[in-house]
């Protein structure tokens, strides 16, 4: 039995290692073509490279705040755990990759605007998001009680992810400077471009699909001290005279 | 089960518990009014730039004020437990939320009604003409404000830190509103004043989804 055990978890272990090297082949495939195989885009330059890792970051960062809003539901309506396993580790995997997109933002737009940011609608969406999910991995640590955490995080989450169109849409009337969207909406971008592009996408779904594993596993992990914590809190101090565990960094 | 009766009994408690003590109503319009004069400081406050800041000050003010005064609704229900109780009445939990909802909509709107003759004398702005579509932006904004306010009212006063945390949450969210109502408000504040159709489109969208969400989701908060 715990030979199997053993076997099984050396066996993740391995599928483990093989997914992360298959990640950072990929990244680094991507990262290649991105500086080497793509065209040099004729008015702006070599900064215009950096479009490869920005926009698949972003479009990865979306997929995850979707994935978090879909477990957010699927917690509410089924009560187990693993949905908001899944939610909260998309959501904190979402936010760097965000984050990600909002530094290299800047740095291009630096010497092509000529201005680091700009109030426009894309770029303040997307703060605005970052600020709510910010928010919501914060509430996460205002709470406690595990079950209590994951439904007021969950109803958060919802309301997080109805305000993001509603956001992009006020801010779209507002003003608007970013440039337009080049894949499906009729821009024109050059074949090669567009397959490097792709392959960024898929090198950074890559590297989502590498973290969220990790972090879930993690999450599941946290999930059952937790919930051993609470145990012996409620039993009170053991027959050995064991004192109840405390948790000093979750103290108030 | 009929939503009506028990949302009008529930409001009732909510409105009886508050003008007996008149606290939240008093806190908002004197926070307000401090918040008005402090921004006149920020701009100079001639009619031209009045017209210009005079939206966005107002609706500022109006917010920091919910994200404050707000917080009182559920929190005032945990010293005696009293939520366990509504729970236990044979009632539908999202009544509980939507009476909540409906009363700090009154409380807001109330105070806007006294601050807004107020407002427009600090900073020299003709009310009268545009006096009901200033009301009816005022309406569908404050619904916005106090929906998604009592949510998370409900949200922050389970976790710690709950006087901080509302209005980290709320604002942020309530970036739409703000852009809408205060679009919406300064379109009034023209030369030739116009209510922008799209603004108004946005807040009732709005009010619309978080309305429905609440409706959803809202009842899952009330749990123990």
């Amino acid at each position: 039995m715990a030979s199997a055990a053993h076997a099984m978890e050396t066996k993740k272990t391995g599928t483990q290692g093989l997914a992360t090297l298959g990640v950072a082949l990929l990244l680094a495939v991507a990262g290649y073509s991105a500086l080497f195989v793509a065209p040099t885009e004729a008015t702006m330059g070599l900064i215009q490279r950096i479009f490869y890792f920005h926009v698949p970051f972003g479009w990865s960062a979306f997929v995850a705040f979707f994935i978090s809003f879909l477990c957010s539901i699927g917690y509410l309506r089924s009560r187990a755990p693993k949905w908001d396993w899944l939610a909260v580790s998309s959501a904190e995997v979402g936010v760097p990759f965000v984050t990600v997109l909002l530094i290299t933002g800047p740095i291009w737009a630096h010497p092509v605007w000529g201005i680091w940011w700009t109030w426009d609608a894309r770029l303040t969406s997307t703060f605005v998001l970052w600020v709510l999910y910010v928010c919501y991995l914060l509430l996460r640590t205002l709470i406690d009680e595990p079950e209590r955490r994951a439904v007021v995080s969950a109803v958060f989450g919802i309301f997080a992810a109805f305000d993001v169109p509603l956001v992009y849409f006020s801010i779209w009337f507002f003003r608007t400077q970013h440039p337009q969207p080049v894949i499906g909406a009729g821009g024109s971008l050059d074949p090669r471009m567009r397959d490097v592009l792709l392959l960024c996408w898929a090198a950074t779904l890559g590297l989502l699909a590498l973290l969220l594993r990790q972090r879930y596993r993690l999450e599941a992990l946290r999930y059952e001290v937790e919930c051993l914590r609470l145990e012996s809190d409620r039993r009170g101090p053991g027959p050995q005279g064991f004192a109840t565990v405390s948790n000093p960094g979750r103290s108030g | 089960m009929a939503l009506g009766r028990p949302i009008g009994i529930l409001l009732a408690k909510e409105l009886r518990t508050e003008f007996r003590t008149r606290e939240l109503l008093v806190s908002t319009l004197v926070f307000v009014l401090i918040v008005l004069v402090l921004f006149s400081f920020t701009f100079d406050p001639t009619t031209a730039e009045s017209r210009r800041f005079g939206p966005g000050l107002l609706w500022l003010a109006l917010l920091f004020a919910g994200s404050l005064m707000l917080h009182p609704s559920f929190t005032r229900e945990q010293s005696n437990d009293t939520l366990v109780a509504l729970r236990l009445a044979p009632i539908e939990p999202v009544s509980i939320v939507a009476a909540k909802i409906l009363a700090n909509f009154c409380f807001l709107l109330v105070a806007e009604l006294v601050l807004l003759p107020v407002f427009a004398a600090l900073y020299n702005l003709r009310l009268l003409p545009v006096l009901g579509r200033l009301v009816a932006v005022l309406v569908l904004g404050t619904l916005a404000l106090s929906i998604v306010g009592t949510v998370f009212a409900a949200i922050s006063s389970q976790a710690r830190m709950r006087e901080l945390l509302l209005p980290l949450l709320l604002l942020p969210l309530l970036t739409p509103a703000l852009v809408a109502s205060v679009e919406a408000t300064a379109g009034l504040f023209e030369d030739r004043p116009a209510l922008p159709a799209v603004w108004v489109g946005v807040l009732a969208a709005f009010d619309t989804i978080f309305l429905t969400v609440t409706w959803l989701f809202g009842e899952y908060l009330l749990e123990e």
